[in-house]
Parts: C-alpha cells; sequence; structure tokens
C-alpha cells in the first residue's frame, strides 16, 4: 500500500490568539507559533496504521517554502518514510484549485494506491482534497472517521454525518480521503524523534519537475482571492466580568441562580 | 448575469432548512435573480419535494433516478455535471453532503468555488465579493471571486436570513431523462446511528461544557464537580471527544448533539460555529476562557477571562455554600 498524505503547515490556534496585523491586509504573523494543521496530523497517523496492518509506505507531502520543511519533518518523526515539499515562486498566491493542481502533478509521477488530507486547513475551507481526487478522477469521501481494508483493492469508511451518526461505503483504491479529527490516537514526537530525521534529504519540487503548465497555478491563475482579514464589528457581545475572583464568583452564581439554575 | 441554481437536501420528503436560506444568498448575489432549485432523488417522495418547492423557487428542477435514492456525492455530481449549463451559479449548504460534493463538482464544471460563507459582499461584473472566516472564527476574510466561468459556493449554515417567499408559482422541469445511466466508485452500504450515551445532554437544564482549555483528561473531574454541585451535566466541545476524554455522546454541535438548556456554562471553549450550531432555544450562556479575543465571548451573555482550573472550584464552594444557606 503506497499512501500519500497531503499536510499543511499553519499557525496553531491552540498556541495563538489570532490577531490583524497594524496594516490589517494580514493576520499579525509575528511570533506566530506554528504547526502541522491538526487534522492533518490524524490523517498521518491513519496511514502510518495501516500500513503497520497491511505493509507499505508513507509519503508526506507539502505545497509551500522551506519553512514548511519542519512539518514534513515533524511527521517523519512519527513514522513517515519519506518527505516532498513542492515548491516555486510561481506557486505563490494559489487558490485551492491551484494547489490541488501542483498535488495533482506530484501524484501522477508516483504511484498511490491512497491519498490522504485533513478535512479542512485551520485557514482553509475543506477544499483541496475534494478538488485533487476529482482533477485525479479518483473517487472521494470527506469527513472519514473510520477505514478498513477490504479484499480487492476496497476499504470500508464511514463518514461523519449529523447528529454523531456515521455513513459507511464502500469505496474503490485509489481514492482521496478527507480524514477527521478524532479518527485515530496520534502518536507523541519527541525530540529524539525530530532528532532522528533532521539530516534525511527532502526532495524540492517546483514546476519543471512536476510538468507543470505555469499558467494554471500561482496568483494569476487564481479565480479566488483573498483580499483582507478583518474582525467583524460584534454584536451584543458578552457582558465581561472584571473585579477580583471573589466578586466575580459571587455574581455568576447570583446570575446562576436567577437564570433557573439552581434547582 | 449568470443562472443561480441551489442544490436541495430533503429528508423523508421534507425540505431542509437551508433551501430558504440558499434562496437569500441567491437574491444578495442578484436582486432579480430567479433561482432555480435543483432536487435529485427517487419516489414519490421527490415529487413532494418538487412540488413544495415551487412555492419559493420560481423553476425547480427534478432529477429522478433509482441510483439517486441514497445521496451518493459522486453520482449527484456525474449527474449534474450532464444537466447544468455552462458558467452557472451553483449553490449548497456548507455541511457534510456539499463538503462531498461542492470541491469536485467545481473542478468538473471548471468553475470558481468557494466555501463556507457567511456573507455576500456585492458583485461588480465577474467579480463577486464574499465572507468567510478562518482560524476556528478568529479572524474574517473579504474574499474575491472571479465568476466568469461560474461558481459553486457553500453556504454556512444558520448564517443567512432564510427567504420567505411562497409567491413564486413555480414549475417543476423534469430533467431526470438526460441523466441516463449513473455509477460510482462509491457506494453507499448504512448509517450507524450515534450511540446513547450514560447521560442524556439534550435533556438537561444546566449544563457545564467543558472545550481544550480543560487541558488534560483528570481535569474533567473539576467541572463534574460543578456541575454535580449545580445538579447539571458536563457536556464538552470536540477536541474534548478527539482526545477520548469524554464520550462522543456528550459532544454538543453539528456533528454531535442538539442541546437546548436554560443556563449553558463553557468552559475553556473557543466557540466554533461547528460547536454553536448545537446550541439552541436561546440559553444563557456564562463563558470562560483564558483568550479575551475567543469568539464565544461574541454569543455569550457573560464572559470571564479567567483560568477555568482555578475558577471553577471556588464557583463550586460558592454554590455548596449557597445549598446549605437555602
Amino acid at each position: 500500500m503506497e499512501i500519500l498524505v497531503c499536510v499543511k503547515r499553519v499557525p496553531d490556534t491552540s498556541e495563538n490568539e489570532i490577531e490583524l496585523n497594524s496594516t490589517g491586509n494580514d493576520i499579525e504573523r509575528d511570533e506566530l507559533v506554528y504547526s502541522v494543521n491538526e487534522p492533518d496530523n490524524y490523517a498521518v497517523e491513519e496511514a502510518l496504521q495501516i500500513i503497520a496492518r497491511v505493509g507499505g509506505n508513507v509519503t508526506v507531502v507539502t505545497v509551500g517554502s522551506q519553512d514548511d520543511e519542519e512539518v514534513l519533518r515533524r511527521e517523519m518523526a512519527m513514522g513517515a518514510g519519506k518527505g516532498v515539499l513542492l515548491s516555486d515562486d510561481v506557486f505563490n498566491g494559489s487558490d485551492a484549485r491551484g494547489i490541488a493542481a501542483i498535488l495533482s502533478a506530484f501524484v501522477q509521477k508516483g504511484n498511490y494506491d491512497l491519498i490522504l488530507t485533513g478535512v479542512q486547513a485551520e485557514d482553509g475551507g475543506a477544499q483541496v482534497g475534494g478538488m485533487l481526487a476529482a482533477m485525479l478522477d479518483y473517487p472521494f469521501a470527506s469527513l472519514v472517521n473510520s477505514i478498513e481494508m477490504l479484499d480487492g483493492r476496497k476499504l470500508k469508511i464511514s463518514r461523519e454525518i449529523e447528529g454523531g451518526n456515521r455513513e459507511i461505503s464502500e469505496i474503490e483504491l485509489p481514492c482521496v480521503l478527507s480524514i477527521q479529527t478524532g479518527i485515530n490516537e496520534p502518536r507523541y514526537v519527541g525530540m529524539r524523534g525530530i532528532r532522528a530525521v533532521a539530516s534525511v534529504p527532502i526532495p524540492t519540487y517546483g514546476t519543471e519537475e512536476l510538468k507543470l503548465d505555469p499558467a494554471t497555478v500561482g496568483r494569476t491563475a487564481a479565480k479566488v482571492k483573498r483580499l483582507d482579514y478583518f474582525v467583524p464589528a460584534l454584536g451584543k457581545g458578552a457582558e465581561m466580568l472584571h473585579g477580583n475572583r471573589e466578586e466575580i464568583v459571587a455574581r455568576v452564581t447570583d446570575l446562576i441562580a436567577a437564570k433557573g439554575g439552581l434547582r | 448575469m449568470p443562472r443561480i441554481f441551489a442544490f436541495i437536501t430533503h429528508r423523508a420528503g421534507v425540505v431542509d432548512d437551508s433551501a430558504a436560506e440558499l434562496l437569500a444568498v441567491a437574491k444578495k448575489i442578484d436582486a432579480t435573480a430567479a433561482p432555480t432549485a435543483i432536487v435529485t432523488g427517487w419516489g414519490a417522495e421527490v415529487d413532494d419535494v418538487c412540488d413544495n418547492l415551487c412555492a419559493s423557487f420560481p423553476e425547480v428542477w427534478e432529477i429522478a433516478h433509482e441510483a439517486l435514492a441514497y445521496p451518493n456525492a459522486e453520482l449527484i455530481r456525474r449527474a449534474l455535471v450532464k444537466v447544468l449549463p455552462a458558467g452557472c451559479i451553483v449553490l449548497l449548504a456548507h455541511e457534510h453532503f456539499g463538503i462531498d460534493l461542492a470541491p469536485g463538482l467545481s473542478i468538473k464544471l471548471n468553475s470558481a468555488f468557494a466555501s463556507d460563507l457567511l456573507a455576500i459582499g456585492g458583485r461588480e461584473g465577474d467579480c463577486l465579493k464574499v465572507v468567510r472566516q478562518e482560524f476556528g472564527g478568529q479572524v474574517s476574510a473579504h474574499v474575491e471571486c472571479d465568476i466568469s466561468s461560474g461558481a459553486v459556493l457553500t453556504i454556512r449554515p444558520g448564517a443567512f436570513k432564510p427567504e420567505a417567499n411562497s409567491t413564486a408559482k413555480g414549475v417543476v422541469v423534469e430533467k431526470s431523462g438526460e441523466v441516463d445511466t449513473l455509477s460510482a466508485r462509491r457506494r453507499y452500504l448504512e448509517t450507524v446511528v450515534a450511540e446513547a450515551g450514560d447521560v442524556d445532554i439534550t435533556k438537561q437544564a444546566i449544563l457545564v461544557s467543558v472545550g481544550r482549555g480543560i487541558q488534560e483528561k483528570d481535569n474533567i473531574a473539576i467541572a463534574q464537580e460543578f456541575a454535580d454541585a449545580l445538579g447539571a451535566a458536563v457536556s464538552c466541545s470536540r477536541p474534548v471527544v478527539d482526545a477520548k476524554w469524554l464520550e462522543k455522546s456528550r459532544q454538543v454541535g453539528s456533528s454531535g448533539k442538539t442541546v437546548k438548556p436554560k443556563v449553558y456554562v463553557a468552559c475553556g471553549i473557543s466557540g466554533a460555529f461547528q460547536h454553536l450550531a448545537g446550541l439552541k432555544g436561546n440559553p444563557f450562556i456564562i463563558a470562560i476562557n483564558k483568550n479575551p479575543k475567543a469568539p464565544i465571548f461574541q454569543v455569550a451573555d457573560v464572559g470571564i477571562v479567567d483560568d477555568l482550573l482555578e475558577l471553577l472550584p471556588e464557583l463550586t464552594s460558592k454554590i455548596r455554600e449557597m445549598r446549605k444557606a437555602a
């Protein structure tokens, strides 16, 4: 089983307060803590668990710059055998379709049975996986929360649908699946693991190696462009309680009692 | 102006609430639009759904096909690609089905794709301005879409006020004949209904709900003690279930339970829309979070910026005192 997992390096929302920069055209990126997009990490763990059962190899790939190598190394420390960086100046400003086109070109260089992505990026909208599948003409399923191998190049998968219900399907390989968080418990990566892969070479491919028409990627090809970030004017917003903790405790408990919360 | 289509989801013959929201979006894109509803399915219930939609849509395209009895995104995509005109705008709800169908549909239609939209900012020629959120709702972004070759847009459920139109007097246009045979490489087998948990959080008057801010499994006990003092139950947001600290049956949100308590104490919950989607009945929301920018403070009635691991035990003692005094 040859598995490719597409990952992305994103600002970690559990470590940062995301704020606008002074000009308002971007978020404040100074001193941001970045990490691998959380659902992508679950996808890598799932790939590793699959090859532990049936054998094979896991490759992790990302589209970005040298800075993004750190998330590839982190996932290699988890156990992915190979990391590949897709990087080229003309990739800058690509929309989701552009990213999918770059990944599609990379997929066609290899021979993957299964391609996994995270369900959604912190700064994205659950777009690339489904677009990539359609470009490759592979079947696709989103929000996948379990994978079971069947005979005859098929998988039995479940998707998370409303109310915590699960939709069970059979899907043929090769296919693209977008992985939901909670599908497994991603293994811990320690400093020793990171050090062990620190000097493993990470090949970098650009338009030339990917045989990609530069006109299909980057800002000029993008049909969808982010103009700026903003923080919407709040509605009423919460009444913020200030003061010492004793006062706050008294106020909160009074409110709970008043709202019928103390029976 | 390109023609606008709204893909309608329905179950057991009942049209999903999102249909009226998609109609509102169509009007925001083009005030003079005569949007067309598209319905797929099989059997008598599809006819009922189409007839009902005629009240609000001037035209309803019906695609009845045995293979579409269950909404399989791959099959529906193939059917839509056969019937949709080039350059059109297709609207879908951003829920599990739209997430499955929309990205691939945009590729096969060769049109722009923007997902999970919260607002339409207006249109100038082929340029449509839309609004989406990033980073769990901490910031929003203005996004520009080139719709010269059409667009597929998914719309966040609940973000648009439903369009109440019951005077469209629409007509049903039979499109089934254009679809022909359909086959997919993904086959639906069954739906497994979520297991009931030890506590039914949908029946509680007070919920003490914990999120990522509870930090570790052992700290759940701190929230449980507060809940016990109140006579409440503990519920949670998604990261707590992902980390296996609580059962799935305790999760509030679009992929968990829909709850309608009187009082909701959100402890270390950032307030992503998927979580808030599970909170109905306008409860009194008390939010405790150490991040003053957490989106939960936009929807809460009362907010406290504090370390919940220190605040909760004090609240518990105070409630116990009050009970003794009573």
